[in-house]
């Protein structure tokens, strides 16, 4: 029997809050509250029955979390109260599930809702799904993982692959870097590890898919991807939250190594509801001939900061960073990308497109660092903001700067506005304010929704429309 | 009986505090062509743009009634709903947005024709007309020269079939070659009865077609109406030959 297609009941829904689904209780089996003390840190080792070395790893880092100052770019986190939140909390299933029918039915057809199932059996290669802290699920498809390739949740590559995580875990983005990345690495829980062996390819994107469950939550997931020598592979992350009242802290991080002759295709499309606080903490090692590629698509959240990073390490390593902010209300994206050029004739491009409405502010930070040595390295990197109306405002600061002589960075930048001409314009088409506004962002940010499969573009046309439909977005 | 489709009652503008509409009188019956001319800064482009509703333009005093009801105060996309099109002096760059995305979004809005038959409906009108098919593919009049915007215009305008088309100098810089292509379709629509109100500095494009009457708005009053004599007066005498007093019937 056919199965009744949920992409299209998501095209039809009338409004956002549709499509997130509002909060459906369930029962947690283990929830832990209060300060960040060694014992909480012990606890959540206990629990996950890790193995020595990934203890010492997670007490290091809080160590530094205490030592570390609040990063002076940080604006708008004084709302947060760490002691507040519930620091790691465990759906009530078992490990391993490989199956949607052995989930418990709330936390499925939160899943569900969000059309998760439907799009890993039409086009993906595999499916990492985590609720609140856990991985609940994952599954790659045979044909894969008869290739080698490895999918699995963290937790259980750290006792099946201890060698390959050890070699790689922290060592891309160290605990040490500020204080978010080392709280991160302290009460890191759930997330997946992908291993793409020597010149495999793998043709399907593979998804992983992140849902914070309640109010007051911290999650903290960590995602490590490994493309070995000549490799491919396409991995999509999709993180969504329903409604809550009081806030949510997301603190989550991607390691990626892309070895020689690699290519790595990392899409995030964050929609998380309005009062999640969302840190991500991204970076890439590039060896010599790879290519990673960053689409950082932030539509939700209240605050968001995120910058996915590109450490250009071996010589001809390519990387191209795509970052897309959508601030709809009274809400904050500060986001942008870094790029170091370590290697020569290493080249990177930062296309940034912010879309500020509704008293929305964007800001634009990023790094673009060449190297003395970096011989013949270019950088290109283009910021265009498009304000909506006068109460929103959009920033820009780049810091572009090369030590070697024979490199070149090239920095545009534009902002544009809505102009009365212009929607006028289309409103004597009979195209009203709000059609307008979607049809102008979704043009603005065409170059970038080319690069993604077609289910994705439809569901975010979709959910950009409905961000400017009459009756507004997910406040 | 011939009905009445668009009526305007001493209707007075001001754009940023200044009177530049100041007291215009006239009646536009069902698929009539009427030639709306005058001198620069005599207000006919805020005369196309109020009717059309441009929220810049704002009228202190008068009425717009159109088939039989008051739009004064209506929103620009309401207007058009009701079958009001407005072929702009100069149409503007909306950068990402496809032509053909934007011509679908159209004729969903205005005539509710869903995507697929539009897309059909589309490519058929651009070959009737016999324009480039490749101007649907780019982005909306980004970097199209003046006669190609116009002839965007014009395609638009002939695939919504408006009741009322209002032509802000459709044939300002234009070549004579696309002159003749947008009169043609000016001249189709008429006869197919749309009611047509067309604004023209110029005259050229009356060759190749037929008005009813003829309006001269100077310093924001109708000074004259009449038929094509005033057209041949002004080419031959300038505008400063047309008063009202001593030429044809006072509007």
């Amino acid at each position: 029997m056919k199965q009744q297609s949920r992409l299209e009941e998501i095209l039809k829904a009338g409004s956002l809050e549709e499509i997130l689904g509002t909060a459906v209780p369930y029962p947690k089996e283990i929830e832990l509250r209060g300060e960040i003390t060694e014992d909480v840190i012990r606890e959540i080792s206990r629990i996950k029955n890790e193995p020595e070395w990934m203890l010492r790893h997670r007490l290091k880092a809080l160590e530094l979390f205490k030592k570390l100052p609040m990063p002076r770019w940080v604006v708008g986190i004084e709302e947060l109260d760490l002691e507040s939140f519930s620091l790691y909390s465990k759906p009530e299933v078992s490990n391993e599930i490989k199956d949607w029918d052995d989930l418990p039915e709330n936390i499925r057809k939160t899943f569900e809702r969000l059309n998760i199932p439907e799009i890993e059996k039409r086009f993906l290669s595999g499916l990492t799904a985590v609720f609140d802290s856990e991985s609940v699920y994952s599954q790659l498809k045979e044909e894969f993982e008869k290739k080698g390739i490895i999918m699995v949740p963290m937790e259980e590559a750290v006792q099946r692959y201890p060698d390959l995580v050890k070699r790689y875990f922290g060592r891309v983005f160290p605990p040490g870097e500020h204080k978010f990345s080392a709280l991160h690495h302290a009460l890191w829980s759930g997330g997946a590890f992908v291993y793409i062996p020597k010149g495999v390819r793998v043709p399907f994107p593979i998804e992983a898919f992140f849902v914070i469950g309640s109010a007051l939550e911290g999650q903290f997931e960590h995602t490590l991807l490994i493309a070995d020598e000549g490799s491919y592979v396409h991995f999509i992350e999709g993180c969504s939250a329903p409604m809550y009242k009081g806030f949510s802290f997301h603190d989550g991080m991607v390691e990626i190594y892309a070895h020689r002759n690699a290519t790595v295709k990392f899409t995030t499309i964050q929609n998380w509801s309005r009062n999640v606080i969302n840190f991500n903490n991204k970076r890439a090692i590039i060896e010599e001939n790879a290519y990673v590629e960053w689409i950082e698509g932030s539509i939700g959240s209240h605050i968001t900061y995120t910058y996915p990073s590109s450490v250009l390490k071996g010589e001809g390593a390519r990387t191209a960073q795509y970052v897309v902010s959508l601030s709809n209300g009274q809400y904050l994206k500060d986001t942008g990308a870094k790029t170091w050029h370590l290697a020569p004739n290493t080249s990177s491009k930062i296309v940034s497109k912010s879309i500020s409405a509704n008293g929305g502010i964007n800001i634009y930070r990023g790094l673009v660092r060449i190297l003395k040595g970096a011989k013949n390295s270019t950088a290109t990197v283009s910021c265009d903001s498009l304000i909506l109306d006068e109460e929103s405002k959009a920033y820009t600061y780049p810091h572009n700067q090369s030590d070697e002589p024979s490199a070149s960075i090239i920095h545009e930048a534009t902002t544009g506005k809505l102009g009365e001409d212009k929607l006028f314009y289309m409103n004597s088409r009979g195209i009203s304010e709000e059609e307008a506004k979607s049809l102008i962002v979704l043009g603005f940010i065409s170059e970038i929704l080319e690069g993604l499969p077609f289910e994705y573009v439809e569901v975010l046309k979709k959910v950009i429309e409905l961000e400017f439909s009459e009756v507004g977005g997910v406040g | 009986m011939v009905m009445l489709m668009l009526k305007v009652e001493n209707l007075h503008v001001n754009v940023a505090e200044k009177e530049i509409l100041r007291g215009v009188d006239f009646e536009l019956a069902s698929g009539e062509l009427h030639v709306v001319m005058g001198p620069n800064g005599s207000g006919k482009s805020t005369l196309a743009l109020t009717i059309a509703g441009h929220p810049r333009y704002t009228v202190t005093k008068g009425r717009i009634i159109f088939d039989g009801e008051e739009v004064t105060r209506a929103k620009p996309e309401e207007r058009a709903r009701k079958g009001i099109f407005l072929s702009f002096q100069h149409p503007v760059e909306v950068e990402g947005v496809k032509v053909i995305n934007f011509f679908q979004r159209t004729l969903k809005n205005l005539r509710g024709i869903e995507e697929v038959e539009a897309y059909d409906m589309i490519f058929k009108a651009v070959e009737e007309l016999g324009f480039e098919g490749s101007m649907l593919s780019r982005e909306l009049n980004v970097g199209f020269s003046g006669g190609e915007r116009k002839k965007l215009e014009m395609l638009q305008a002939y695939l919504v079939k408006p009741k009322l088309l209002i032509l802000d100098e459709p044939d300002s810089g234009v070549d004579v070659d696309s002159l003749k292509v947008i009169a043609g379709v000016i001249a189709r629509l008429h006869k197919e009865g749309t009611g047509i109100l067309l604004i023209t500095h110029y005259g050229r494009i009356l060759e190749y077609l037929n008005p009813q009457r003829v309006h001269v708005l100077k310093e924001g009053r109708l000074v004259v109406s009449g038929g094509m004599e005033l057209v041949k007066l002004i080419e031959e005498k300038g505008f400063a030959a047309v008063n009202g007093d001593e030429t044809a019937v006072k509007a």
